[in-house]
């Protein structure tokens, strides 16, 4: 059961009026693996993760979830974008709510719970991210390290199959992202299904089942990142990776 | 001066009558305005192209004219059934809600684009993501600009006695051809219209500290 893909990503392209964003971007997901993107800035990964959940359209290409598709989905792209939750760079919580109402609100308007129920939910979330005590803060008060695990309890609580991670810790300071790092490792232990975009080297090959590197819409390199250091298939991804840990 | 204050105290009672009369009609304009105004910014917003286009006529039209032109085109063609005082309802609301959908777009314009991303992450519709994200934040952000609607309308509602509203400054003007003492009385009508002003103004100060919420909009951010 667990060699069947969760996810299928086929031949994905995008493109902004002369500029590929992505070129035919293709590959699988099975239940438990952690993808992990890296590759300069303005290289497509950020598209790719939203063409995934279809907050953009891809011009061309296939998405599959569980074997379904769904770039063609229609008004079910609801249903679908619940099983992938989504964590932004920007936190992108809803401002005008608290913690505990910012993970509710979708239990009570998609999900239909009851008012209860939901709230008992986001505690739970909230609780697995180490943010219950924060709950009735609003996202001003929060630093940014919590507001981001808050936006991790927020996409938890959809009961995805798979988190999709858009460089989650790129706007904090070393201290903050350690605490979102560790929200994601208990996430992965627990067998969460996760595509991660980050320049966090050290994280990448440390959580990663699978790194990608993209460049100029397009995955030059992937492979399992025990291989990095030797591998002849991951010289542009050890000077890639050199650079940043020479800055 | 005392035969002034005479005139003034002996007027008072038909005058207050008139200030309900006035409160009414700013009221029920304010509301008409302010529901209207938010359909308008939604069609406008994210409204397919007939509707926005059908918004920015309507914009245009309310905009562009007087409110003496707009009660009078209602008054003598487009409604000439209706009581005056729902006649000057209807326009008055539908100026304000012409100019409030303008403060609605200039906010809703301006809000992260996460919020809607965010949104639909979690697979709410997009009117879903209108009603519980868009409108509840614009809402809170326009208040300050909104605010200014309150005196716009309570000072545009005196219009209203030209098709015969017996709002304040028409009983003002009846007590003045009763009496003959215009002074006296025109200068009543100015402190009680100045007293609504301050008086809603604060209504409108109490019920933005009642909504405010750390961090959002304009008010200090309680960071930690």
């Amino acid at each position: 059961m667990s060699g069947v893909p969760v996810l299928c990503v086929e031949n994905l392209s995008k493109q902004y009026g002369d500029l590929k964003v992505l070129k035919n971007i293709s590959f699988k997901v099975k239940k438990g693996d952690k993808m992990v993107f890296i590759g300069p800035s303005g290289t497509g990964k950020s598209t790719l993760l939203r063409c995934i959940n279809q907050l953009t359209k891809p011009d061309a290409g296939n998405v599959y979830l569980n074997g379904e598709e769904i770039v063609h989905s229609g008004h079910k792209i609801n249903e679908y974008r619940q099983k992938m939750g989504m964590v932004f760079q920007n936190f992108n919580l809803f401002d005008h709510l608290t913690a505990v109402r910012n993970v509710e609100l979708a239990l009570l308007k998609v999900k239909k719970m009851d008012k209860a129920e939901a709230r008992k939910k986001a505690m739970f979330e909230l609780e697995r991210v180490g943010m219950a005590d924060r709950a009735d803060y609003y996202p001003a008060q929060l630093s940014g390290g919590q507001a981001q695990r808050v936006s991790i309890a927020r996409a938890l609580a959809m009961d995805p199959e798979i988190m999709l991670f858009d460089e989650p810790t790129s706007a904090l300071d070393p201290e903050l992202k350690r605490e979102v790092m560790e929200v994601m490792r208990k996430l992965a232990e627990q067998g969460m299904t996760c595509i991660v975009v980050t320049h966090e080297m050290k994280f990448a090959t440390s959580f990663a089942s699978e790194i990608f590197l993209m460049e100029k819409g397009e995955v030059i390199e992937h492979g399992v990142p025990a291989d990095i250091p030797t591998s002849p298939d991951f010289k542009r991804m050890r000077e890639f990776m050199g650079a940043y840990t020479e800055e | 001066m005392l035969e002034s204050l005479t005139v003034v105290t002996d007027s008072l009672g038909y005058l207050l009558g008139g200030v309900l009369v006035t409160l009414e009609l700013v009221s029920a304009a304010l509301l008409l305005g302010f529901i209207l105004g938010i359909l308008l910014v939604v069609g406008q917003v994210y409204g397919p192209k007939p509707v926005r286009g059908f918004v920015a006529v309507y914009v245009w039209f309310f905009r562009g004219l007087p409110n003496l032109i707009l009660l009078f085109l209602f008054y003598f063609v487009f409604l000439p059934t209706l009581p005056v005082f729902l006649i000057a309802v209807i326009v008055l609301g539908m100026r304000s809600a012409a100019y409030q959908s303008q403060i609605f777009r200039g906010v809703i314009e301006n809000l992260s684009e996460g919020q809607t991303l965010a949104a639909r992450s979690l697979g709410m519709t997009n009117w879903q993501t209108i009603k519980h994200i868009i409108i509840p934040q614009t809402l809170r952000l326009a208040l300050p600009s909104w605010a200014n609607e309150y005196p716009v309308l309570l000072t545009d509602s005196a219009v209203a006695s030209a098709i015969g509203v017996t709002e304040l400054l028409t009983r003002t003007g009846f007590r003045v051809a009763a009496t003959g003492n215009a002074m006296a009385l025109y200068l009543a009508c100015a402190v009680i219209f100045i007293l609504l002003n301050y008086g809603g103004m604060l209504l409108i100060q109490k019920i933005e500290e009642r909504i405010r919420i750390p961090g959002f909009g304009n008010n200090e951010c309680d960071q930690i």
